[in-house]
């Protein structure tokens, strides 16, 4: 596993090459709050998904390497627990909080 | 361009022309693990079928374009519920496995990581293991990705028969990769829009832990996916800085190093990159 160094391009040449692409990233993120808070009726505001999703940008913001392993654990369930059954074939993208 | 193999391409959803594409843009092989229909099938039957379809009518399809398609057989994780389903497709599975593309059980693994899906794991596991097939394994998708990952990393692990370099573990994402690559056996990037990773996440990956034992697959299938997606992420590294021998090993060779220690792969790592056409 080697972190320094390990990508090609200079930080220059990244922001010249990606910046574009992850500012309009950004900006989908803040129109999906802002149309959230939009929205007709205010009734998911403590949704287990929206509130992974607010504990991951906090993470986004962090200056410390790992951010993606970081989010990615954020939006895990890390129980040890098998599930008795199935309750359904997809997942939701977060865990709900009664299997945290 | 550079010769490519997918190692996980669901074809069966796929068009003719996705094959024509492919073969456009170097894809020489590709190999299609046994899948969900979108629905859980209610009968042993319906896998024969399916089973037949994925041995006879898939490798005559992909030959028309020049590309080799091989196939991996089970009842998929998401219908491992079923625990007398699952004992009955297992009991079939052996009058296919002699078949000239069938290289090993896949895709196996765990979906919403119930006790049932782990049990019916096991089962196909033991069934790869009496009849020396390689194994290829489904982790499952999001919020379940680390639990079922360290589930099957630790049930594979805990059996002293298993060879974890004849072990190929998909779907791999940055908060599993470790693990896997700990454990000696193969981690598949899959370069699968929203849920799974993006080529620039697969290259940041490659970048950190090294292209040894790493592949990358497109798991094209039915859902919103790219039967292009190595040669995009192709593309990517070209763009990243990367070399053409770099990116053969990781599209090509790779591939190869996991695939030929089933006798009925016909492809070989190449010291230098093969030019299409």
């Amino acid at each position: 596993m080697q972190i320094e160094g390990s990508c090609p391009r200079t930080q220059r040449e990244l922001i010249e090459l990606e910046f574009i692409e992850h500012r309009t990233k950004i900006l989908d993120i803040a129109a999906f709050l802002d149309r959230f808070d939009r929205s007709v009726e205010h009734n998911a505001n403590d949704d287990f998904r929206i509130k992974a999703f607010r504990e991951a940008l906090k993470a986004l913001n962090s200056y410390e390497f790992g951010r993606v392993e970081r989010i990615q654990m954020l939006l895990s369930d890390v129980s040890s627990e098998l599930r008795a059954e199935r309750d359904g074939q997809s997942a939701y993208g977060a865990a709900k909080e009664s299997e945290q | 361009m550079i010769n490519y193999i997918d190692l996980h391409a669901h074809m069966v959803s796929r068009t003719t022309d996705d094959y024509h594409a492919m073969a456009l843009t170097g894809c020489v092989a590709v190999t299609e693990p046994a899948f969900w229909a979108g629905y859980d099938r209610v009968a042993a039957s319906a896998f024969a079928d399916y089973f037949k379809h994925l041995t006879e009518f898939e490798p005559q399809r992909a030959a028309k374009y020049g590309i080799k398609h091989y196939t991996w057989l089970c009842l998929n994780p998401k219908e491992g519920e079923d625990r007398g389903l699952a004992r009955e497709v297992l009991a079939i599975i052996p009058q296919f496995l002699d078949r000239p593309s069938v290289l090993g059980i896949g895709e196996i693994g765990l979906n919403r990581v119930t006790r049932n899906e782990l049990a019916t794991f096991i089962d196909h596991v033991e069934l790869a293991l009496e009849h020396n097939q390689l194994i290829h394994i489904h982790t499952p998708h999001l919020e379940d990705k680390y639990k079922g990952t360290k589930a099957i990393v630790e049930t594979l692990a805990s059996n002293s028969r298993i060879d974890p370099s004849r072990v190929m573990v998909d779907h791999v994402e940055e908060h599993t990769i470790r693990m896997v690559l700990e454990h000696g056996f193969w981690a598949g990037l899959t370069l699968y829009p929203m849920t799974k990773v993006s080529p620039g996440r697969a290259i940041d990956m490659l970048e950190i832990y090294g292209t040894e034992r790493l592949c990358v697959a497109s798991a094209c299938d039915w859902g919103p996916s790219q039967p292009l997606a190595i040669p995009n992420c192709m593309f990517e590294m070209r763009r990243r800085g990367h070399s053409n021998q770099w990116i053969h090993e990781v599209v090509y060779n790779n591939p190869c190093r996991f695939l030929s220690q089933s006798p009925k792969f016909k492809f070989a790592p190449l010291e230098q990159p093969a030019l299409v056409h």
